[in-house]
């Protein structure tokens, strides 16, 4: 029972990469089985146009978790390199980069996302570029204050005295000391991206039909809710057993780092 | 405290330039021609210059923006290029149901959230704490977008007893609340148990048990009122989070206020009218918090004296 968490993220996972390679029909338009509930053809059964939900619930997947993934690691780099780079250099640069950082902080995150991908039109590309534009501040920050709290200790003087560079000094010296708690921050990362994208997606600003998304299958479920609740509560349980497996997995590397530290 | 009071104002008027220019520049640099949307595609070339010009978006973004800020100074938005409407009035006009949601879900959040929270702490370890966490976690997990149709089908569809969406009356407003509410209870209770749990560690707490204080008394008069300073910066940062998440749940539940406005706005390639919905939630959002400042320092003499000093 203690690992799974660990079960539901790589049953997660599987269903993303596998997805493509298994028989399944996401597009399939069944016209017979319209808003059928689950049975011996379909195990959570069709939705509003005939189409099998479990098979829709597996691209939903791999929509969700090639998101996730990309944000998350796009905003990782981009946000560390620059909290890095900021607080190891001070002066100009770092008051510069604090200034914008406060002002990213000071508009709600999805607003902005939401905003963003409405302009930038539909498509996952946008919503990775959307989310990814919102979501480096957060490691960027946390970069920043971790590399001013190390960048005076003895081995970066002495990397210093050897003659190192910047690029070299932050790179080598620094980044595998502040990598433990931008790990967490990006494992918590996962789950605000998972949700953001689908708050996209049911909005009608994320992937665009017939492409399936957890947070479309549930926007078009809502028409259909009293004759059809299967259609809302599939996509809605999935996402909410790979939030809360993410948050539990982070809860748990938050603790473990927090014990080794003290 | 009036030094801390002007520096405080003083950082908080410059990131509202900031968020101002920002929001401006994604909105300006991002592809899309509003001249285009107005017209339509049959328009001759010179009509969409002439308006171009009378739009003033043919001057550099450099200028525009500056147009656009002495315009923000006397409150004036420019105009709606779908309802053709000053954006002002039209703010004006939906801000009420906003607020109304808002802070009926903050009280939501409050009356979840205290209880659990306190019940949490001073049973640590009973399975009280495990129920409030896991209604903590379950509430985090869960996004508004699910939340909302669950309750729309349980309490509306099923039960009958609340309107499925709109805003008439005091019922109407019942499920939208509770659905960003909840939410936010989540997280304020689990902060509140760590904030108690902290506090009643102190020396203080030991001395008004052992003067024979009750167990409630303990924590309704000494605990609570040293914990709810972080629990009261928490509320603020994520005022943030409730004021994003309104567009969704105004959505769900076609709630007529500057939240659903934005999405509407968006669906209209109105990018005058969306850029003054972020802007108008983005500034209140950062008045709140500048406002929790200062009464965390006017409540907290250590904090303005620290910065001062």
């Amino acid at each position: 029972m203690r690992h799974w968490p660990v079960a539901v993220l790589i049953l997660w996972a599987l269903m993303a990469l596998v997805g493509p390679w298994l028989p399944l029909a996401p597009d399939a338009v069944h016209l017979e089985h319209i808003l059928e509930g689950p049975g011996p053809g379909a195990w959570l059964g069709y939705d509003d146009l005939g189409r099998p939900v479990w098979d829709r619930l597996v691209y939903g997947a791999r929509t969700s978790f090639l998101v996730g993934v990309w944000v998350v690691a796009l905003s990782l780099v981009l946000g560390t390199v620059i909290g890095a780079l900021s607080g190891y250099l001070g002066g100009r640069v770092d008051a510069m980069v604090v200034r914008i950082i406060d002002v990213f902080l000071a508009v709600p995150g999805i607003l902005l996302a939401i905003a963003l991908a409405g302009i930038l039109g539909p498509g996952i590309e946008n919503v990775v570029l959307a989310l990814s534009a919102v979501g480096w501040v957060g490691y960027a920050r946390l970069a920043r204050a971790q590399v001013l709290s190390l960048k005076h200790r003895d081995h970066v003087l002495a990397a210093q005295a050897l003659g190192a560079g910047t690029a070299r000094i932050v790179g080598r010296h620094l980044l595998p000391l502040i990598a433990a708690p931008l790990i967490v921050e990006a494992t918590f990362g996962i789950a605000g991206v998972v949700i953001a994208e689908a708050s996209l997606s049911f909005l009608g600003l994320g992937v665009q039909p017939p492409a399936a998304s957890w947070g479309s299958m549930i926007r078009d479920g809502t028409r259909y809710m009293l004759v059809a609740p299967h259609l809302v509560l599939a996509p809605g349980l999935a996402i909410a057993a790979v939030v809360l497996a993410v948050n539990l997995l982070g809860d748990r590397l938050r603790d473990r780092l927090d014990v080794r530290r003290g | 405290m009036l030094s801390f009071l002007a520096a405080r104002l003083g950082s908080a008027a410059v990131v509202l330039l900031g968020v101002t220019c920002l929001v401006f520049g994604l909105i300006h640099l991002v592809p899309g021609d509003p001249v285009e949307i107005m017209l339509g595609e049959a328009a001759r070339a010179a009509d969409r210059e002439a308006l171009r010009h009378a739009l003033g978006l043919d001057r550099p973004l450099w200028s525009q923006l500056l147009t656009y800020l002495g315009g923000l100074m006397q409150g004036d938005l420019g105009e709606s290029l779908y309802y053709r409407q000053p954006i002002t009035e039209i703010l004006l006009q939906r801000l009420p149901a906003t607020v109304e949601l808002a802070l009926a879900s903050l009280l939501v959040a409050l009356v979840l959230a205290l209880p659990l929270g306190t019940l949490a702490a001073m049973r640590k370890g009973s399975l009280w704490d495990h129920l409030a966490m896991g209604f903590s976690l379950a509430g985090v997990s869960i996004p508004n977008f699910w939340m909302g149709p669950l309750l729309i089908l349980v309490f509306s569809l099923w039960l009958g007893w609340f309107p499925v969406s709109g805003r008439e009356g005091t019922a109407s407003l019942v499920l939208p609340a509770l659905t960003l509410g909840t939410a936010l209870a989540a997280i304020l209770a689990r902060m509140l148990r760590s904030a108690l749990l902290e506090v009643l560690e102190e020396d203080y707490i030991r001395t008004a048990r052992a003067k024979g204080l009750a167990d409630i008394q303990v924590v309704a008069r000494h605990a609570f009122r040293n914990a709810a300073l972080p629990v009261i910066t928490v509320l603020g940062l994520q005022l943030g989070t409730l004021l994003g998440g309104a567009v969704i749940t105004e959505t769900i539940f076609s709630w007529p206020g500057v939240g659903l406005l934005t999405l509407e706005a968006i669906q209209q390639r109105d990018y005058p009218l969306v850029q003054a919905c972020v802007l108008l939630i983005s500034f209140a959002y950062v008045a709140v918090n500048t406002a929790t400042d200062l009464v965390y320092a006017w409540v907290d003499p250590r904090i303005r004296l620290e910065e001062e000093g």
